[in-house]
């Protein structure tokens, strides 16, 4: 064998400069989102603090009046609809389309055939806008041209669906066009956890005996927990946020009924010109936004240790 | 008594064939092996034991009972398979007893037969700990002990140990082996490592391309096997085949390093109607130093001219790669007594051992 050269030219040591270069160049690229979303997400967080404790009318002002703006927003009964309102909502809507999603998701898994039809099926009101899918509801909801009119028209001259009509059900129309809207969002999420689920486990669970239903329950449901967290932190979120597909579907009404905090906030800082307790009201959607996600990202961090501690 | 029968089993998934007529058989209390390379059917063959496949054509009988269209849960076999498959979100002791709970076992009788396999496995100390908190080799143990606790007619495994790293691997097999001793029950199990198969099981079924090559012992499999295919898989270094040709009619001849024939005489007559080409197969454990001691301890040994290639020692014994012809094969030598590369040593081979194969059906003659 003959012995070769192995030695590679390698070139020559890097300039200093040129290594700052390389190090400041993922600065250099992040900066303006990171800058962008300080600016954004907590400049005008502190500034819409600020003016919540202000006594801002049309325009921003700053003089200080303390806690007054809180207190003449939660005096407001509108003002307590509305978060009634969101809680209802919230409450119904997440629990809904999480079981509605999660059987969709359960039955898709059982291998049928045309499964990619179904999920498209499913997942295809996610891709609608929240505007288009409160109009369409909108007119189906509509006692004279809706589901009632048609039903009617099929020869039941008794049959009542006018739920946005009554200010009392108003609200469960909204959610149910939210259900609507999301539960293949939370298929889409539940299929794609319980296709992540070893195919060796169920298989154990056969070997043991265990039924369908006890293999779901004690297996796989448990397996895929983290995913129903995840799911449901997304949906409050957009719970909370909720404000096209009422103002496309009821317009928060009848009368006040179906009024959500964001359109609240909207109707005060841009419609009467009440900017100081709009921004209260735009604090207290924060709170509750905080109450959920805080106790979610505590819990990320304690597992993320659980897990460094035990390898 | 068989534990398990298997007759003429097929299985198709649309056009294709994965198992082309199976028949295997486990005596009560026997360790049989499936060994072949993967996508040989070896796991659709265990699948379709376990009830997990559904049955194309053919039988599978469990004891005394046909179970082709039995439950899996009903067969009364255990499983343990390749990924443990254990319940991430149970304890060790809930894992264990998911399969009574089930049932609906006795809370009581529960707790004696955790308490039964966790002392027979030892893995008392780890009953409250969940499997994510487990070494491989533990969860191995809690995996075994999850089909121990069954006390079935049948023990499955699937390919058990191909997660561990090479010492644990080793050091598990050792406790597979114990294990079946102490409890003696009738297994199968599969796996794609012919020493896993040799060192554990009573029987091996070589297994390839959807069908059972040779079935039999260990020692009938690794000294007379059927096949080249059987032959080439299993041991490691894999045999070495030589074209030779018939030479009169008790020796061969094969092509030597000179370019010339090199006469070896065969140890036994070989059967009528044998064709005139045809391939010899060595085990390289079988090639030797030549020696005139060598041939007075083994009167088989034929010796021929070899020049070294290449010498790969392994501390335990020196493989030396050996020039024949344009064939290089493999021989295995004691490391004292290793040659060196570049040298032409005189080789002598066991020809008691040796094997021939006919050249086109591939078969042992």
């Amino acid at each position: 064998m003959s012995t070769r050269d192995l030695t590679v030219p390698v070139a020559a040591p890097a300039t200093p400069w040129r290594q700052r270069l390389g190090t400041m160049v993922p600065i250099l690229v992040l900066a303006p989102s990171l800058a962008a979303s300080f600016i954004y997400v907590f400049v005008f967080t502190l500034w819409t603090l600020y003016l919540s404790l202000s006594s801002s009318s049309l325009m921003p002002t700053y003089g200080f009046v303390g806690l007054d703006n809180y207190a003449s927003l939660w005096a407001n009964r509108r003002w307590n609809i509305a978060y009634t309102n969101l809680f209802l909502f919230s409450g119904f809507y997440i629990v809904g389309s999480m079981a509605i999603g999660l059987l969709l998701a359960i039955l898709i898994d059982q291998r049928v055939r045309g499964e990619a039809v179904w999920r498209t099926i499913f997942l295809y009101p996610l891709a609608v806008s929240f505007i288009v899918t409160g109009t369409v509801w909108s007119w189906l909801y509509n006692p004279v041209d809706g589901i009632q009119a048609f039903v009617r028209g099929l020869g039941w001259t008794d049959f009542s669906f006018a739920l946005t009509a009554n200010r009392n059900t108003a609200i469960y129309a909204v959610i149910i066009t939210g259900i609507w809207q999301s539960s293949g969002f939370a298929m889409a999420l539940f299929l794609a956890g319980l296709r992540s689920v070893d195919p060796d486990l169920v298989k154990a669970a056969q070997i043991d005996g265990a039924s369908v239903s006890r293999t779901y329950r004690k297996v796989i449901l448990p397996t895929i927990a983290p995913i129903f967290l995840a799911v449901a932190v997304i949906q409050i979120q957009f719970a909370i946020k909720t404000f096209d597909l009422v103002a496309a579907l009821t317009r928060g009404g009848p009368g006040v009924s179906t009024t959500f905090p964001a359109i609240y906030v909207y109707d005060l800082m841009f419609q009467r010109g009440q900017i100081g307790e709009g921004a209260a009201a735009a604090m207290m959607m924060l709170a509750a936004l905080a109450v959920v996600l805080m106790p979610y990202s505590l819990w990320i961090v304690w597992r993320r240790r659980a897990e460094g501690r035990n390898g | 008594m068989s534990a398990l029968m298997i007759r003429d089993l097929h299985k198709s998934y649309g056009g294709l064939e994965i198992l082309a007529g199976i028949n295997l058989e486990a005596r009560t209390g026997e360790f049989v092996a499936l060994v072949g390379p993967s996508g040989c059917g070896k796991s659709t063959l265990l699948a379709m034991i376990a009830g997990l496949e559904t049955v194309t054509s053919g039988e599978i009988w469990i004891g005394d009972r046909l179970v082709n269209s039995v439950q899996p849960k009903d067969r009364d076999i255990a499983m343990v398979f390749q990924s443990y498959a254990l319940y991430p979100t149970m304890t060790v002791r809930q894992n264990i007893t998911f399969g009574m709970e089930s049932r609906g076992v006795p809370k009581a009788e529960q707790a004696e037969a955790v308490k039964r396999v966790a002392a027979l496995l030892q893995i008392e100390q780890l009953l409250n700990r969940k499997p994510g908190q487990l070494s491989g080799g533990q969860r191995q143990r809690v995996a075994m002990g999850r089909a121990l606790v069954r006390d079935p007619k049948l023990f499955l495994f699937d390919e058990p140990l191909s997660n561990l790293d090479a010492k644990l691997r080793v050091d598990m097999r050792t406790e597979i082996k114990k294990l079946h001793h102490r409890v003696g029950k009738t297994t199968v199990y599969v796996t794609h490592d012919q020493v896993e198969a040799m060192t554990l099981a009573s029987r091996i079924a070589v297994m390839n391309q959807g069908s059972v090559q040779q079935f039999d012992t260990p020692k009938r499999i690794y000294d007379r096997p059927t096949n080249m295919f059987v032959a080439g898989f299993m041991g490691s270094p894999a045999m070495n085949f030589i074209p030779a040709r018939l030479a009169g009619s008790t020796s061969i001849s094969v092509r030597a390093a000179d370019g010339g024939d090199a006469t070896l005489a065969l140890a036994a007559p070989l059967p009528v109607g044998a064709p005139k080409d045809m391939v010899l197969g060595v085990r390289p454990e079988h090639i030797y130093r030549f020696t005139t001691d060598l041939k007075a301890r083994k009167p088989a040994v034929q010796s021929m001219q070899a020049p070294v290639e290449l010498v790969e020692p392994t501390g335990a014994e020196t493989l030396a790669v050996l020039r024949l012809g344009d064939l290089e094969i493999t021989g295995r030598f004691e490391p004292d007594d290793a040659p060196v590369m570049g040298e032409t040593i005189t080789l002598g081979i066991d020809m008691s051992r040796a094997c021939l194969f006919d050249p086109v059906t591939k078969a042992l003659l």
